[in-house]
């Protein structure tokens, strides 16, 4: 059973699209520890509905800054999730600030070129699960703190 | 018979999937609506690098259950290549920040167990129908056992 709803849900081919907006840097500050956290307002639009099939209990998206530091090779920073309950809720388009916050391991944000990316993970009604992702880049931080 | 080709199966998992236990059975609700008390969870353990969005298995310090969340931050550093991992539930208000021992802020590669690749509803129900009410199983067991006196091949 679950061997074959696994199976079916290979043949589905998904066709995703996104687009995310920073509408505004709210705030962008040094924590007295050292740590640069930054405030964003978000616009994400998206249209998620080719990733509905019949076995899909829900999708859990999210969106996370992604970028390198000298320190470390890899930062991912959840700043905005949501839970999919059904095809008609797949495609949407919100306004909002960072849900998570967005702080670095140091002081490395100013001026810093970072990449959105849009995860969906279908959690299945039995079966395997699915993760995909849409990189979108280009982004950078202001130079200065404010 | 039945026992014995259920342990070839969990062996035959635990070499696939190449993980200390396979399968684990969520306990509480804090992954819901993904994930509901009782459903069952498939691991895979690999040294692939660990990802924001993956259902880990981890555990902590001073605690004997482990816990299922999703890794909400993910920070891997340039030379050793060790991570610092933060996890959520989904249907926590909070992140996992709480629920480490004190003063721990980030999860490290050897606290996490497994990640979830797949998902079964309701069947481990009755592993936790058997723990919290152990007298079913006794009669499960009694009943087993008389199936197995009175039959005769």
């Amino acid at each position: 059973m679950c061997a074959i709803a696994s199976l079916s849900d290979n043949l589905n081919t998904p066709s995703p699209a996104a687009e995310i907006q920073i509408l505004n840097i709210n705030w962008f500050q040094k924590q007295p520890h050292g740590n640069d956290e930054v405030s964003l307002t978000l616009n994400i639009t998206a249209d998620l509905q080719s990733l509905f099939t019949w076995n899909t209990k829900q999708l859990f998206i999210f969106v996370a800054a992604e970028y390198d530091t000298p320190k470390n090779a890899l930062n991912q920073v959840s700043l905005w999730d949501a839970i999919i309950p059904a095809k008609e809720f797949a495609k949407f388009s919100i306004h909002t600030s960072n849900k998570y916050r967005f702080i670095d391991q140091g002081h490395n944000l100013r001026g810093k070129e970072f990449n959105l990316t849009l995860h969906w993970h279908v959690m299945p009604k039995t079966g395997k699960m699915f993760a995909d992702k849409i990189v979108m880049s280009g982004y950078r931080l202001p130079e200065e703190y404010r | 018979m039945i026992v014995t080709s259920a342990l070839i199966i969990w062996k035959a998992l635990m070499c696939i999937t190449g993980s200390e236990s396979p399968v684990v059975v969520v306990l509480s609700g804090s992954m819901e609506p993904g994930f509901k008390r009782g459903d069952i969870l498939f691991l895979h353990m690999s040294k692939d690098p660990i990802r924001a969005g993956e259902i880990v298995v981890f555990n902590v310090d001073g605690r004997e259950i482990p816990i299922v969340h999703r890794v909400i931050k993910v920070h891997e550093r340039e030379d050793t290549g060790e991570v610092d991992v933060l996890t959520k539930g989904d249907n926590n208000y909070g992140d996992d920040r709480l629920l480490y021992a004190q003063g721990q802020l980030w999860l490290q590669r050897h606290h996490i167990m497994g990640r979830a690749v797949g998902f079964l509803p309701y069947v481990g129900w009755v592993t936790i129908i058997m723990t919290e009410k152990p007298i079913i199983k006794y009669i499960l067991i009694g009943a087993l056992g008389l199936l197995v006196i009175t039959s005769k091949d």
